[in-house]
């Protein structure tokens, strides 16, 4: 597997598609907005299941014609499985999901189970966007820390930037696509945050490796040679955990499906990161030996 | 790195055993034959209900700011302040007073002083003052009587809420406050949980008020159940704190369903008085500011028993007499949050989840052997003892399984082969250099040592922050990735590297291929 590719004739390119894929997400993100789940915007999702074939649109008539607001409904997984979502108009209707219920049921004249309820006032929605948002940052700055310890800053900032780089361009796509933020795709990004940091952390610690075993080489052919001395254990790991990944996101049903999915994606724009956003930074710190010797005390393998 | 002291080898695998044997466990059905120890299903994959419920103290801070208004005027002419222009609204008074130095005095007293009482446990002041335009005085709850109420008023919510719950006979419930407003319900099991809510839903405040056109105290126009208005006085001839007992009952001749309830010794004597100076006139019980129903009083009824109707079914009446039973709320609860999943939900979830379990691991077990054969094979023995060990430490920690849970396991699999693969890697490189096959095979190890921890560190922070802010779902997730890294550089680091130094040392410096 010890093939020699020449990433960092490859860089620049990368660099470039990177920074257009980012700026998209940012431009998205912003002016398309995220499809926020009713974790975060308050609301109503009621997954329900009827033996007879029901179509969604009389569905939608039937809840409509209630006054609720914006109703969304789709098919969800099985035939006769159905996602409603219902954005709450008043905070505090107790008896919502009973009046829905036999509604339903008079109208489509079916037997109707609700499997699954889920209520969020505003107030909590609030709370747990918020407490998401800083949940991420708290992530990414324990990550700059742990590295900012164990390498030097220069390979702190260039895991921060990769990680950074992974986290937008995944709600870039999740925005792109309309698929739902909800909480699991919170606990999906944190994931992935850890991941690919694990994988820039492989990279970075032969790097050092190397800087210190080759005094004289570029810090670009040093960055060269580690990706491609990692790169066996990168493709490896990688291909282990999509495996499980898309286990999952196949077999693992319709809950798990965006938690899945958002991890798919995080972990090939993690592994590329890795090689073409980490590695050219420490590139542009001009980083050798020398950064590394002015902490001796540094644990060095 | 591959050599193993006896200690040592004794050491690991007495480790392994230990944790194992708890994953055992599991498999009890439902009599615990040793030791009652299970990984707990979430609601998620059990079935049942979470309930978040706020308290809204408001009508108690109106409550409690209205009771100040006679003993605080009192004190003032105690000490012949003079005070005008008195207001009173539903969050503060209002007056105008001149000496507002001496009223400082007294209103800051520490020493008995029944205004505004001195709170030992937070050092404060139940009430502030605040001075408004020329010697107006504006008097509010301090930060920390705000606290104090809502503090009591959540207590006894809790005590209220849990009766009610038991009462209903649901199995395990959990009732935890949560932060300082907010009770934590969760009914593992229940399907619908529109019956408790409607009972949670309910402060079920029970007056009796006599039906009257005009009294000295005033009269509220009320709305009865039926449809018919009616004046009542606002005088409490009784409410329900005097009740002992309520339960429901059938009115033989009518076959009616009513709730019958006995009062205590007070309770008796206010009723009985009350019902016999009254023969004739109507009473009106009262239930959150609506009539049930306002019988006529017939006869004085002096034994303390009475009982009360109202077009109910069974089921009304029984509801009805578990309010009455357990007490009134302190304040109406609102529910802020919930999440309920129906059982047959719940199984679909677990059976998907374990169906993409195995096949995960299967998958992620082939291609280790295709890609490593003899020392696949050593991996993938790491792997499955990596994971009845995630599921030992659960037990031990009791830990709740969920939906999201069941992923990070899954995840855990295609990861935790990580760690193998960057020792094994390495080896392959120091073969290339090392002419000893155990000296390369040592320092593989050694070498990929800090990359292993440095790598496994960066997820396993990524846990600890997901289980410090995630909630439910969530939680379990974090926690089985956290436990899964845990275990992952356990059977890595000494299962299969004493798995592998078995194989090397055998092979003594044969050719061994990777």
């Amino acid at each position: 597997m010890m093939k020699n590719i020449n990433f960092v004739s490859q860089f620049k390119k990368a660099n470039i598609i990177s920074i257009v894929l980012f700026t998209l997400s940012i431009l998205l993100v912003f002016f398309k907005g995220l499809n926020y789940g009713i974790d975060f915007k308050g609301g109503t999702l009621i997954e329900l299941r009827t033996e007879k074939s029901i179509k969604a649109s009389s569905i939608r008539d039937t809840l409509s014609s209630m006054n609720l607001g914006d109703v969304n409904v789709k098919k969800f997984g099985k035939d006769g499985d159905y996602l409603i979502k219902v954005e709450q108009k008043e905070s505090n209707n107790n008896k919502l999901i009973p009046e829905i219920k036999k509604k339903l049921t008079d109208n489509l004249n079916a037997e109707i189970d609700f499997r699954r309820v889920e209520n969020v006032g505003p107030k909590v929605s609030a709370e747990l966007l918020e407490s998401s948002i800083i949940a991420i940052s708290l992530a990414l700055a324990a990550m700059l820390f742990y590295i900012w310890i164990r390498f030097e800053w220069q390979f702190s900032v260039g895991s921060i930037i990769a990680l950074f780089h992974d986290v937008v361009i995944t709600l870039g796509i999740f925005s792109l696509l309309s698929l739902e933020i909800n909480l699991s795709i919170i606990a999906a990004v944190l994931t992935i945050v850890g991941y690919s940091m694990n994988d820039t952390v492989v990279i970075y610690d032969r790097i050092r490796e190397n800087l210190f075993k080759y005094t004289k080489i570029s810090i670009s052919d040093i960055a060269n040679l580690s990706i491609n001395e990692t790169l066996a254990r990168t493709i490896i790991t990688s291909v282990t955990t999509l495996l499980a990944l898309v286990s999952i996101y196949t077999l693992g049903g319709e809950i798990l499906r965006g938690f899945s999915f958002a991890m798919i994606l995080g972990v090939i724009i993690g592994t590329y990161s890795s090689i073409f956003v980490a590695s050219p930074i420490l590139k542009f710190f001009k980083v050798s030996y020398k950064t590394l010797e002015k902490e001796e005390e540094k644990i060095v393998p | 790195m591959l050599n193993f002291s006896k200690i040592n080898i004794i050491f690991i695998y007495l480790i392994f055993l230990f944790i194992s044997i708890f994953s055992l466990l599991n498999l009890q059905t439902n009599q615990h034959i040793i030791l009652d120890k299970k990984i707990n299903l979430g609601l998620d994959l059990q079935g049942g209900s979470y309930l978040l419920l706020e308290i809204n103290s408001d009508s108690l801070v109106e409550e409690k700011i209205q009771s100040k208004v006679i003993p605080l005027k009192k004190l003032l002419k105690d000490n012949n302040l003079n005070y005008s222009d008195f207001k009173i609204s539903s969050k503060n008074l209002i007056f105008k007073i001149n000496d507002i130095e001496k009223f400082e005095l007294l209103f800051y007293s520490k020493k008995d002083n029944v205004v505004n009482p001195y709170i030992d446990n937070y050092r404060a002041f139940e009430l502030d003052y605040k001075k408004t335009e020329d010697n107006y005085i504006e008097i509010n709850f301090s930060k920390f009587g705000l606290l104090t109420i809502n503090n009591s008023a959540l207590k006894q919510s809790i005590e209220i809420v849990r009766r009610r719950i038991d009462d209903v006979g649901t199995k395990e419930p959990t009732i935890l406050q949560r932060g300082e407003k907010r009770i934590l319900v969760e009914l593992p099991g229940l399907k619908d949980p529109e019956r408790i809510k409607k009972l949670l839903g309910k402060t079920a405040q029970l007056n009796f008020r006599l039906v009257s056109e005009n009294s000295e105290f005033g009269v509220d126009e009320l709305i009865s159940e039926i449809g018919e208005k009616l004046k009542v006085s606002k005088r409490i001839v009784m409410s329900g704190e005097n009740l002992i007992d309520a339960q429901p009952s059938i009115q033989n001749q009518q076959n009616e369903p009513t709730v019958s309830f006995t009062l205590d010794r007070l309770g008796s004597q206010k009723f009985g008085r009350a019902t016999t100076d009254n023969v004739g006139r109507r009473l009106a019980i009262v239930l959150d500011g609506k009539i049930i129903s306002a019988p006529n009083i017939n006869e004085p009824i002096t034994s303390g028993n009475g009982m009360i109707s109202g077009n109910f079914t069974f089921q009304e009446a029984t509801d009805l007499a578990l309010l009455l039973r357990s007490g009134a709320l302190p304040t109406p609860l609102e529910v802020v949050e919930e999440r309920t999943v129906g059982p047959d939900l719940g199984e679909d979830s677990i059976k998907s989840g374990v169906i993409s379990l195995i096949v995960g691991f299967v998958l992620v077990i082939l291609f280790m052997l295709y890609k490593y054969k003899l020392f696949g094979i050593v991996a993938n023995i790491a792997l499955i003892a990596n994971l009845i060990m995630l599921v030992g430490v659960l037990t031990i920690l009791e830990a709740t399984l969920t939906l999201p849970g069941i992923a990070g396991i899954i995840l855990t699999v295609g990861m935790a082969v990580d760690a193998n693969v960057l020792i094994f890697e390495r080896i392959k490189e120091e073969l290339k250099t090392e002419k000893s096959i155990i000296h390369a095979f040592d320092s593989g190890y050694s070498k990929a040592k800090i990359t292993v921890l440095d790598a496994n560190i960066t997820t396993l922070i990524a846990a600890i922050i997901l289980f410090a802010f995630g909630s439910g779902p969530v939680k379990g997730f974090a926690i089985t990735l956290g436990i899964g890294i845990l275990t992952t550089l356990f059977s890595a680091y000494f299962l299969a590297r004493h798995l592998t130094s078995l194989i090397v040392l055998r092979k003594n410096n044969k050719e061994i291929k990777i």
